[in-house]
């Protein structure tokens, strides 16, 4: 049996009166890629800020339902938002490097986590450059700006932070979606590599790369405009993009609307 | 009348008004450079004035005004970054804020006279600090608390969402994430905040003439008094003592002046 990292159980979500996400049931796998579709607006980076709390920084928001992380409740009053925070890493859009060098901004998390010693320091930050497929590039630009970086590159780094405060689950928002078509190649290989080790999630308005590179897919929608989506079918990747159960899945993945 | 002439106009009194300003400000920098070059020189600068006519320099003057407003700058920047990061970060939008907000606001524009006032009744004689470089300063920084730090909270709400929302992404406390990203990212700007503060500080004459005192001596410790450049003036030019050391003191004043806005205008470019 596969192991679950999130289960999520009932859950609804408001923005003050406007309710985006309703009775959302779902597993996700560990160590598989994880992909949300659906169209945009339809609440899937919604749905993702609810897994690491980001919503808590929007003011007005509401949730219930239960979410749990390894089997812990996220949202009991026992759990530490940083430490989720750091257990459950987030790529966002776009690239959002720290206006410092490169070596900075790795660091930046690990020293946040109390991690001092310089030698321990400069090992995390080779790691996790390496790991997130940017080392050959920056070694000997360590320490210029990160701002001066291509934006593939800029997105790379920021997984590479990410990495280097050693979560267990990595949500990607769209994390292509501002970047050229080849640093896409790079990141979806990336991503290949990455789901070794780390259990990722992401959203993507983009069907084609969901297929590329998730197992698993989820399809949100929020049938009428003014009301939550609901997660309309989840199943391998395999299965929505070949045979799906749904009609309104099958009428969204062939380009029927969205 | 057409619309092509109409346009033709507005443009022409728009430049004149344009115009205007440069011109008029020319003419200022002109008049007080003409009048007050031939009094400066090294020993107008470096030593201090002699006898009932003021003659040789005014060097404690320019001791006393730098002392009061680093001085100033000095007790402000803490108070001002700290309440700016307290209303952007902390405080709930909402009745206090917005009091506190108006409060700043109103405070920016009482006439510094008032505040000099103050500093008398308050520093002066409640405080018992006497005519010091400590009472003056410590009313000019009430009355340059507001510039800083509205300033201040401009530069940090001036940071990208995205700088906050990649720390708080990583497990940074809100702590964290102000002190190792926001404020680095704002500094630019604070800092001209607070050089802007400092330079209305700068050339404060109201404030100072009730706290600091007259005095004509060079102040080593924040208890001594001692007389600012534009107290200076002031007093040369109402006591009709010497308009030259006057214009001279002016044309000082205005070069240090000068020197802040442009200092003011790189950390500005920096960014």
């Amino acid at each position: 049996m596969v192991k679950v990292t999130f289960k999520v159980q009932n859950l609804d979500f408001w923005y003050g009166t406007f309710k985006a996400l309703e009775n959302i049931t779902i597993d996700i796998s560990a160590n598989k890629v994880t992909a949300f579709i659906g169209p945009s607006g339809c609440g899937k980076s919604t749905f993702l800020r609810c897994l690491n709390r980001m919503n808590d920084l929007i003011e007005e928001t509401r949730i219930e339902g239960k979410i749990f992380l390894d089997g812990e409740d996220i949202y009991s009053g026992e759990v530490n938002v940083a430490d989720l925070r750091r257990r459950v890493g987030m790529i966002f859009q776009h690239p959002n490097p720290f206006p410092m060098s490169v070596y900075e901004n790795v660091a930046y998390g690990p020293r946040i986590h109390g991690i001092k010693d310089k030698k321990r320091l400069d090992e995390i930050v080779e790691k996790s450059l390496d790991k997130a497929a940017l080392w050959k590039e920056v070694k000997d630009k360590l320490h210029t700006p990160a701002l001066s970086l291509s934006g593939g590159q800029q997105q790379r780094l920021c997984i590479a932070r990410v990495l280097a405060v050693n979560p267990e689950v990595i949500l990607m928002d769209e994390p292509c979606s501002a970047i050229d078509p080849t640093s896409t190649q790079k990141i979806e290989d990336l991503i290949d590599e990455l789901k070794q080790s780390y259990t990722i999630i992401i959203v993507t308005h983009n069907m084609m790369q969901a297929a590329r590179v998730s197992d698993f897919t989820a399809f949100l929608l929020a049938e009428n405009t003014n009301g939550p989506a609901k997660l309309i079918e989840y199943d391998s990747t395999e299965v929505i993009f070949t045979n799906p159960k749904d009609k309104r899945t099958e009428n969204y993945i062939t380009g029927r609307f969205g | 009348m057409n619309r092509r002439l109409a346009n033709q106009i507005a443009l022409l009194i728009l430049w004149i008004s344009a115009l205007a300003v440069v011109i008029i400000l020319l003419i200022l920098i002109l008049y007080i450079f003409i009048k007050g070059a031939p009094a400066l020189s090294l020993k107008f600068i470096f030593s201090s004035p002699e006898g009932i006519r003021m003659k040789g320099g005014i060097f404690p003057t320019i001791v006393a005004t730098f002392y009061l407003t680093l001085l100033a700058g000095i007790i402000v920047s803490p108070i001002a970054i700290g309440g700016a990061i307290y209303l952007t970060e902390y405080a709930h939008e909402g009745k206090v804020v917005k009091l506190i907000r108006f409060g700043a606001d109103s405070l920016a524009s009482v006439p510094s006279i008032v505040f000099g006032l103050f500093g008398m009744a308050f520093f002066v004689e409640v405080l018992r600090m006497g005519f010091s470089m400590l009472s003056g300063a410590l009313t000019l920084a009430l009355m340059i608390l507001p510039i800083v730090m509205r300033a201040t909270e401009e530069a940090i709400l001036s940071v990208p969402k995205s700088y906050y929302m990649g720390s708080y992404g990583l497990g940074a406390t809100k702590w964290q994430t102000i002190k190792n990203i926001i404020l680095p990212a704002a500094s630019g700007r604070i800092l001209t905040g607070i050089i802007l503060g400092i330079g209305r500080a700068f050339g404060e004459t109201a404030a100072v003439m009730f706290t600091a005192g007259m005095a004509i001596n060079i102040p080593i410790f924040p208890t001594d008094p001692g007389r600012t450049m534009t107290l200076h003036l002031y007093l040369l030019a109402t006591e009709g003592i010497s308009l030259n050391i006057a214009f001279g003191t002016s044309f000082l004043l205005l070069l240090f002046i000068l020197g802040f806005n442009l200092t003011a205008r790189l950390f500005v470019r920096r960014i």
